[in-house]
């Protein structure tokens, strides 16, 4: 049988004793100081990727759907294409050893902020063609009657079309975000101190594997739980009575 | 002891001489242990084992076939203890927290922790790393040792982990960190494969010591004195020492170059006084 030894979160990173009430101070920090610092990482990258991943991919999204505007569409495809056909660890030290390479000023810019544009646009890609998705699900009618109104396009984007195509895609954008959460542990490969690299490191350090990566795995879920939480939340408030995306699967438009 | 008197008696040795096989665990990408590729394993320690195992066919008095097991720093102990590898010559080391479950030969190598910086980095000692970027890798003991520096110092540096020791080197190479801390023995073939390796040197004191030994399975007396008995003989008539200098100071595979890195005082020390001491002694001294 496995013989757990949970105390191992308690013990202090540099001496390695049970440190009474299982947090350290100041610089005597315990491995459960440290996973929770891990784990702020994790948010933080997850979270400003997300929000990147959110802006972007609803911009580049939207001109994909334009109508008269070739040149921007082509340029919404180009962005999918390149951002989804890379694989992710690709992108990541793209961003972090080539970009830097080729333009000097980026050297300066923290790994936080390259590992974030690189989480954050490589699932804007992802988003785009979801929203793109959501929009053409929409009748073609809706279009024409916001231009009927007399609309600009900016106008019937923001008060016809958009407020039901993200209804639609609700489902597949808590996926996606849930995604970025797990995703986020590439960030470890240009030294995030994240989770992954704290399992990796403390799990050597003290012997402990399984129990650290229970602990770790637990961050994750409850992470990405809320998440999925907050979006059940969203969908729910959100839905439109007898709309599609209300649940009924009827499609009644 | 605790837990001693439930283990079973395992006579490994009766073992391979009815089955004919020694099951022998091999390091793929480790500096003492790797592979050319094509099923080959090379390195000072492999070519050691490959010696013992010539001892042992001696010992047992039939030709003996290896099986080799390729093992990681992951696997190594639980494939030990399973009895998928019979002993293992890689880069293991002997500490407290392992001897708990395994057991460990005479110490054959004794690594030193030290610092790679940049040759006009105007790094000397781990004081001058007041303020700077260290490069470690994660994984391995060398950030514990680090921290233990740092704070014993009292000084107060930035410390970036690398996903491995190519990435940690490139980190020093491309200007994220001014220094990186590891084991002699990857610094040396790190700088010895990079793009110029005078860019590059290893400074400072020894940041600690971790004695590196043959690791088999515990319980075993019979195999443990056949495994130190042959190393004490290696040690003895000189092989080892040829061995030594065949892996670190001549040109070795893959890139033919030397790692040039002299036999280090603490690994003579361990081959005039063959012991299985743990690193947690070697701290005490």
């Amino acid at each position: 049988m496995l013989n757990m030894d949970w105390a191992v979160f308690c013990r202090d990173t540099l001496t390695g004793d049970v440190v009474a009430g299982c947090l350290g101070e100041g610089r005597d920090i315990t491995y459960l100081n440290w996973i929770f610092s891990a784990w702020g990482w994790t948010v933080s990258v997850s979270l400003t990727a997300l929000l990147l991943a959110l802006v972007a991919g609803s911009l580049i999204g939207v001109i994909r759907t334009l109508p008269d505007s070739p040149w921007l569409v082509r340029f919404g495809d180009a962005w999918v294409e390149l951002f989804r056909n890379v694989p992710l660890l690709v992108q990541i030290f793209l961003w972090y050893h080539v970009v830097p390479a080729l333009i000097p000023p980026m050297k300066n810019l923290s790994p936080f902020v390259l590992v974030v544009c690189a989480l954050g646009f490589f699932t804007s890609a992802r988003i785009a063609e979801q929203l793109r998705a959501g929009i053409q699900a929409l009748p073609r009618g809706q279009r024409y009657a916001g231009m009927a109104l007399g609309f600009t396009t900016p106008q019937y984007y923001r008060y016809v079309i958009l407020p039901m195509a993200y209804r639609i895609i609700v489902p597949p954008l808590t996926s996606e975000s849930m995604n970025i959460f797990k995703n986020s542990s590439v960030a470890f490969a240009v030294s995030i101190p994240e989770l992954t690299q704290y399992a990796l490191q403390v799990g050597e350090e003290t012997s402990r594997p399984i129990e650290i990566y229970l602990a770790v795995t637990l961050l994750y879920v409850i992470s990405a739980l809320v998440i999925n939480r907050i979006m059940a939340f969203v969908e729910k408030r959100a839905q439109v009575p007898g709309f599609v995306a209300a649940g009924t699967g009827a499609g009644g438009h | 002891m605790t837990g001693t008197a439930f283990a079973q008696a395992d006579d490994t040795l009766a073992r391979i001489k009815s089955s004919g096989t020694v099951n022998l665990g091999m390091r793929d990408s480790s500096g003492l242990g790797f592979t050319i590729g094509g099923g080959t394993y090379v390195g000072f320690h492999t070519e050691m084992a490959d010696r013992i195992v010539d001892d042992l066919k001696k010992l047992v008095g039939t030709d003996l076939k290896i099986n080799y097991q390729v093992i990681t720093s992951q696997n190594r102990i639980p494939l030990l203890t399973n009895g998928t590898i019979d002993f293992e010559c890689g880069s293991t080391t002997n500490n407290a927290t392992r001897a708990k479950d395994v057991a460990f030969a005479v110490t054959t190598f004794v690594e030193e922790v030290r610092i790679a910086t940049k040759g006009n980095s105007g790094i000397n000692s781990v004081a001058d790393l007041n303020g700077k970027t260290v490069a470690v890798t994660t994984g391995t003991t060398s950030v514990q040792h680090l921290r233990k520096h740092e704070r014993g110092a009292n000084i107060d540096f930035k410390t970036v982990q690398g996903k491995d020791h190519a990435d940690s080197f490139l980190l020093l190479e491309s200007g994220r960190a001014d220094a990186f801390v590891m084991d002699g023995s990857i610094l040396a073939a790190n700088i010895s494969r990079s793009r110029n390796p005078g860019d590059y040197k290893i400074v400072g004191e020894v940041l600690s010591v971790e004695p590196i030994a043959c690791m088999l399975r515990k319980d075993d007396p019979k195999m443990k004195e056949a495994i130190d008995n042959s190393i004490k003989r290696q040690i003895k008539d000189g092989s080892l020492a040829k061995l030594y200098d065949k892996w670190f100071m001549q040109p070795i595979p893959p890139a033919n170059v030397s790692l040039n890195m002299p036999l280090s005082a603490s690994t003579k020390a361990a081959w005039d006084n063959p012991n299985d001491k743990p690193m947690e002694d070697y701290a005490k001294k």
